[in-house]
């Protein structure tokens, strides 16, 4: 018993990739045996990976509020799936209160664009409070620390909102915006067979916009320069003048803003508000962020879509139950940790020992 | 004699840096061996991949005669290899007791049912366990300062905790990195005299990482230099002082007379 | 000048924090919640204490402390400016109809707050009680400190016993319980240690004989405590040992190791259900088996699932545990719930007519019988809790949680102690489940949510992590308290959230700390 040594070949190691072989034994396995029974043919697929391409759209911009802050504080911030339900929700009674007088009618794109801004700030403000009160105090803390006040302040938000504003389901009004004919956002169009929805690629098109803008802003000014400096070192940040409060603050800031856009694009094609709507959404986003290596952004782009693909094809693919639906992201997160620790973009992180 | 240790062209990268390149190093039993160099030579590097924290991508490192290399820390600290560190790492909300309890993990056996059963070996083995802690920190002089937690020690007493932790495991090779650092002049005389004693009383080798020179040259029976992660010169303090390629090293590119930072 | 700016900022905090508390229906639920009836109502002291919060703040913030009556000018102003808050919020609620967003925004709120007297009359009240309020948190603050513990002891009395009495204290009896408490406190405070150390030296010379008779107390205690209590506190006090039971399991994971755990309460769900399975005969399986047969198997089933689930994850860095673990926990809801595997585990439809224990002839039907089988277990957990902590294998946890890099330097074989960690908190689950089955008689997949985990993690820390009393004290007051208390039902979760944040901002030991982190607090306090 004493002194047995593990050796070379690492028993661990050999269970833990012998699980992960099976799982993708399992998923080739069904993979060939759907194709091979040809049930469903490419229109099928086709819907799925535009609605696919939509949802990941959504998750990546979560993701990136992931990313951001874990790239600079190594924590994870369990209550961003709150600040993104938040901004959906003080959005909701922006836009109806527009779809009411009319106005949402007769000036959609007007109408849409408050909205977003307002759900927009809603979650920054949620953001650098949280922040404020109840992440700043313990950023020398042991890490376990802030990870438990994030998983209190997450129940806390949901359960505020709850208090606040009723137990009851809202419901995003139906927005129409004619373009070319097109209606754009509440539109069914029948093409050979294929339910398609234009809002799908909106929503697409718009998340990818968003992020070229964050990957600008990241890239070309200051600000995101010194976001750069004191994610690579808090402390030579500090030293070269940076203000490194300012930096963390406005890292909360930037995330909140993607996460309350999100929110509202996420809202108009899936139209539910709830309370609980932020807990699915991020933790599938964290989970996007860990698959495209957390830290990296544009990891957590690829992650995100990479996830809302998976999640729109394979209950098919696999010929798994709908139900499923929401194992397979857990499953992926398992796999990619078991094989990748650093995910799809991760850089390997030398472990800091000794 | 037989080696201790030997290091055979052991070279460890990072990236496109070569921390450790291709050094070997033969460690006779009974001696104490200092590894010194400036920063940055590559000495933390190679403690670590002999800890196991790192492993090599070339070279091999046999304790008495069987590579170490590919095994887990744990593996290699239940072979009979101890170490310190440079930025002291105790467990901090332990007390001292605890740490040196710890730190004899590997002389004990108690599973689960004996635990739990409070069986008669376990609750013996246990009682030795203390006994020996409490010899372990007589000895290296915190006698009084069992039942403190380790991150209110002093910090001349967490270095020799740390040490006691290294010693309750009954190590054939000792590794301390930097022991000395942030000492007065008397401390270090103390620990100085201290190492000694683990060589003659305890028998045990000792690989030390040393910029203090006077240290060095004050108890080392053998010397290693370190530049840029190659080994520059071995031999007995005297010898290596005098060295050509240790002096171009130490004087010739920046590096301060005594090698201190 | 900056007393005064002081005065109103601690007035706009806490003004906002009693808008937050009046928007999410507190005030209203707590107004027909008499503490001392006919003169005080829940509803009425929280406004009262918002004040003397305001008062109290804005006096321990001043930099001199001279001048009684200046100290109470500004508390009293601080008071009625965060009272005013309440009063701006009344008017508009009575001017506006917001409750299409606002769902708490009602006429009922007005009447609460202008304290049943209507506005604008009302708001005379209101500010009256702020600046009473307000005076009183000033000079609470200049009277000496041992009447202010007293005091505040014998009030915390009157609080708890108007709240159970549910119709609230007679005025009398609650003046006579405060001077009661209050001098009781005193008389201990003066005289308790000299009583104290009398105690000890007795026990010192009869230590066995005193143990003896503590311990007969106790255990006279615990056993006879049901049939003093009736059904529904016995029901109350099983479920609080069923939390404490399975809050000392992730007890394990969480304290000891230092392995954040979220998906706890997978292994309820497995406990549960494979109780169910081998015992119903409703279950697809027929099996009928006994309790006594179940138990162990279920038992092994968590264990073996937390060594599974272990295997893989366990080489991960903290957070992404908790993450992953807490997946695994929704995976496990997810197939049980889902059509997949309806026709073994029954889908949302769960499993029924799990039969109670049987020994001997005798049925575990009422919430008394199962009192002492649940008693029995968090006995067996709390040994070997406690077993394990004082042993090698508990040392070589808490060095995992201190610093992993060195204990496996040390020797420790990570993987194999923390899958030791996660399979033995997993097998407290698995008994938890089990005994939960059998109890409630039937499994729904609804009853298995991530508010379990999230319960049981917030009870571990409000007692005090990797502290055994701390849990069970965790338990009583997080899971025993707001089951007594039941109009607190809707503020739970939320409540729960803001004291997960505050815990760990203000006292991350938790309430009642483990041995450990005490001898540092006093060894702290030492050094200064």
């Amino acid at each position: 018993m004493r002194r047995r040594a593990a050796g070379p070949i690492d028993f661990t190691k050999l269970v833990v990739s012998g699980i992960g072989v099976a799982m993708l034994v399992f998923v080739a396995w069904r993979i060939v045996l759907t194709a091979s029974e040809g049930t469903y043919g490419w229109p099928t697929y086709a819907s799925q990976i535009v609605f696919g391409l939509a949802q990941g759209g959504i998750y990546a911009l979560i993701a990136l509020g992931y990313t951001l802050v874990y790239g600079i504080l190594f924590m994870i911030n369990f209550a961003h799936g709150e600040i993104f339900m938040g901004g959906t929700y003080i959005g909701f009674f922006v836009i109806e209160a527009f779809a009411e007088s009319g106005f949402l009618q007769t000036h959609p794109l007007p109408a849409l664009l408050i909205t977003a801004l307002t759900a927009m700030l809603s979650s920054v403000v949620l953001a650098i409070g949280l922040e404020r009160i109840a992440y700043r105090p313990l950023r020398k803390a042991p890490r376990l620390v802030p990870l438990i006040t994030a998983i209190g302040a997450s129940l806390f938000l949901q359960y505020a909102f709850r208090g606040l504003f009723g137990t009851g389901v809202k419901v995003y009004p139906d927005t129409h915006l004619y373009i070319a004919g097109i209606d754009l956002l509440g539109g069914r169009y029948d093409l050979g067979g294929v339910t398609v929805r234009p809002i799908y690629f909106v929503v697409f098109l718009l998340a990818v916009a968003l992020m070229l803008a964050l990957w600008l802003f990241v890239q070309k000014t200051k600000m995101g320069k010194a976001m750069r400096a004191v994610a690579e070192d808090k402390d030579t940040a500090a030293l070269m003048g940076i203000n490194v409060d300012r930096v963390i603050v406005m890292t909360f800031a930037l995330g909140a803003a993607l996460a309350g856009a999100a929110g509202v694009m996420y809202a108009l094609y899936n139209k539910q508000v709830t309370h609980t709507m932020g807990f699915f959404p991020g933790i599938k986003a964290f989970t996007a962020a860990v698959l495209g290596g957390i830290g990296n952004i544009p990891g957590a782009m690829l992650g995100g879509f990479f996830l809302g693909l998976a999640e729109s094809t394979f209950p098919t693919l696999l010929g798994l139950d709908a139900q499923l639906k929401d194992v397979i992201a857990f499953s992926l997160l398992v796999l990619v940790l078991i094989f990748r620790p650093t995910g799809i973009l991760g850089e390997v992180l030398s472990r800091r020992k000794a | 004699m037989a080696s201790c240790l030997s290091a055979r062209k052991v070279t460890k990268r990072f990236g496109g840096l070569i921390a450790v390149d291709s050094v070997s190093l033969e460690i006779p039993e009974r001696v104490i061996l200092s590894v010194i160099g400036p920063n940055g030579a590559g000495k933390t590097t190679f403690f670590n991949c002999i800890s196991g924290f790192y492993t090599p991508e070339e070279g091999d490192i046999l304790y008495h005669g069987r590579s170490i290399v590919g095994y887990r820390p744990d593996s290699i600290a239940a072979m009979g290899i101890a170490r310190t560190y440079q930025n002291i790492r105790l467990f901090p909300g332990m007390t001292a007791l605890e740490n040196v309890l710890v730190g004899r993990h590997v002389h004990l056996n108690a599973g689960m049912l004996g635990t739990l059963l409070r069986l008669p070996g376990t609750v013996s083995e246990e009682e030795k366990a203390h006994e020996e802690a409490r010899r372990l920190l007589d000895f290296v002089g915190l006698a009084g300062s069992g039942d403190t937690l380790g991150r209110n020690l002093p910090y001349g007493d967490q270095r020799r905790l740390e040490i006691a932790r290294a010693l309750a495991s009954e190590p054939g090779l000792l590794l301390l990195d930097e022991p000395t650092a942030g000492m007065n002049p008397q401390e270090t005389d103390q620990l100085m005299g201290f190492i000694e004693r683990l060589r003659d009383e305890l028998g045990l080798t000792v690989l030390l990482i040393e910029h203090d020179m006077r240290v060095v040259m004050g108890i080392s029976d053998l010397v290693a230099v370190l530049h840029y992660g190659t080994k520059i010169a071995e031999g007995p303090p005297n010898v290596v002082q005098r060295d050509a390629a240790v002096i171009e090293a130490y004087l010739g590119t920046g590096g301060n007379g005594n090698g201190q930072p | 000048m900056s007393d005064l700016r002081q005065s109103l900022r601690t007035a706009t905090i806490v003004g906002s924090v009693m808008v937050f508390v009046a928007l999410i229906g507190a005030l209203t639920a707590f107004a027909d919640e008499p503490i001392v009836s006919g003169v005080l109502t829940l509803t009425q002291l929280i406004l009262l204490l918002g004040a003397f919060a305001a008062g109290y703040r804005t006096e321990s913030g001043r930099r001199g402390r001279e001048g009684a009556i200046l100290s109470m000018g500004l508390g009293a102003l601080s008071g009625a400016a965060a009272m005013a808050f309440l009063g701006v919020l009344a008017v508009i609620v009575d001017l506006v109809n917001l409750r299409s967003v606002l769902v708490n925004a009602t006429p009922a709120l007005v009447e609460v707050l202008t304290l049943d007297r209507g506005l604008p009359a009302g708001l005379g009240v209101l500010l009256a009680v702020g600046v009473v309020g307000g005076a009183l948190g000033a000079v609470w603050n200049r009277i000496p400190g041992w009447f202010r513990r007293e005091l505040s002891l014998g009030g915390a009395a009157v609080l708890l016993i108007g709240i159970l009495r549910g119709k609230g204290l007679d005025p009398w009896a609650a003046a006579g319980l405060l001077a009661a408490i209050t001098l009781g406190a005193y008389a201990y405070s003066s005289y308790g240690s000299s009583i104290l150390d009398g105690y000890r030296r007795f026990e010192r010379g009869n230590e066995s004989m005193t143990r003896l008779v503590l311990w007969t107390v106790v255990a006279a205690v615990l056993l006879l405590l049901p049939q003093v209590l009736g059904v529904y506190a016995t029901s109350v006090v099983d479920l609080v040992g069923l939390y404490a039971l399975m809050g000392l399991g992730l007890n394990i994971v969480v304290g000891y190791a230092g392995l954040l755990d979220l998906g706890y309460v997978a292994f309820f769900t497995i406990g549960a259900y494979v109780t169910g399975l081998l015992t119903s005969p409703a279950a697809s399986t027929h099996l009928g088996l006994s309790f006594w047969v179940a138990w162990p198997v279920a038992l092994a089933a968590a264990a073996t699932a937390g060594a599974l689930l272990g295997i893989p994850v366990l080489r991960m860095r903290g957070d992404y545990l908790a993450i992953v673990t807490l997946g695994f926990g929704e995976i496990i809801r997810i197939l049980v719930m889902s059509d997949a595997l309806k026709g073994i585990l029954g889908g949302a439809q769960g499993i029924i007519e799990i039969p109670g224990p049987v020994l001997g002839g005798f049925t575990f039907i009422k919430p008394q019988h199962f009192y002492y089988l649940i008693l029995l277990g968090c006995l067996a957990v709390v040994v070997v809790s406690r077993r394990v902590s004082d042993s090698r294998i508990g040392r070589a946890w808490v060095a995992i949680r201190e610093d992993e890099d060195v204990a496996e330097a040390t020797g420790i074989n990570l993987v194999r102690y923390k899958l030791l960690a996660f399979s033995l908190g997993a097998s407290f689950s698995g008994i938890g489940g089990a005994i939960f089955a059998s109890w409630v008689h039937a499994v729904f997949p609804n009853s298995f949510t991530l508010l379990v985990s999230i319960n049981i993690l917030s009870l571990i820390i409000v007692g005090g992590i990797g502290s055994i009393p701390g849990v069970i004290l965790g338990a009583f007051v997080l899971v025993g308290l707001p089951e007594i208390l039941r109009e607190f039902a809707d503020f739970r979760m939320i409540t729960f959230g803001a004291l997960l944040v505050v815990m760990m901002l203000a006292r991350p030991e938790g309430l009642w700390p483990a041995k450990q982190r005490r001898r540092e607090l006093s060894a702290d306090t030492l050094e200064a």
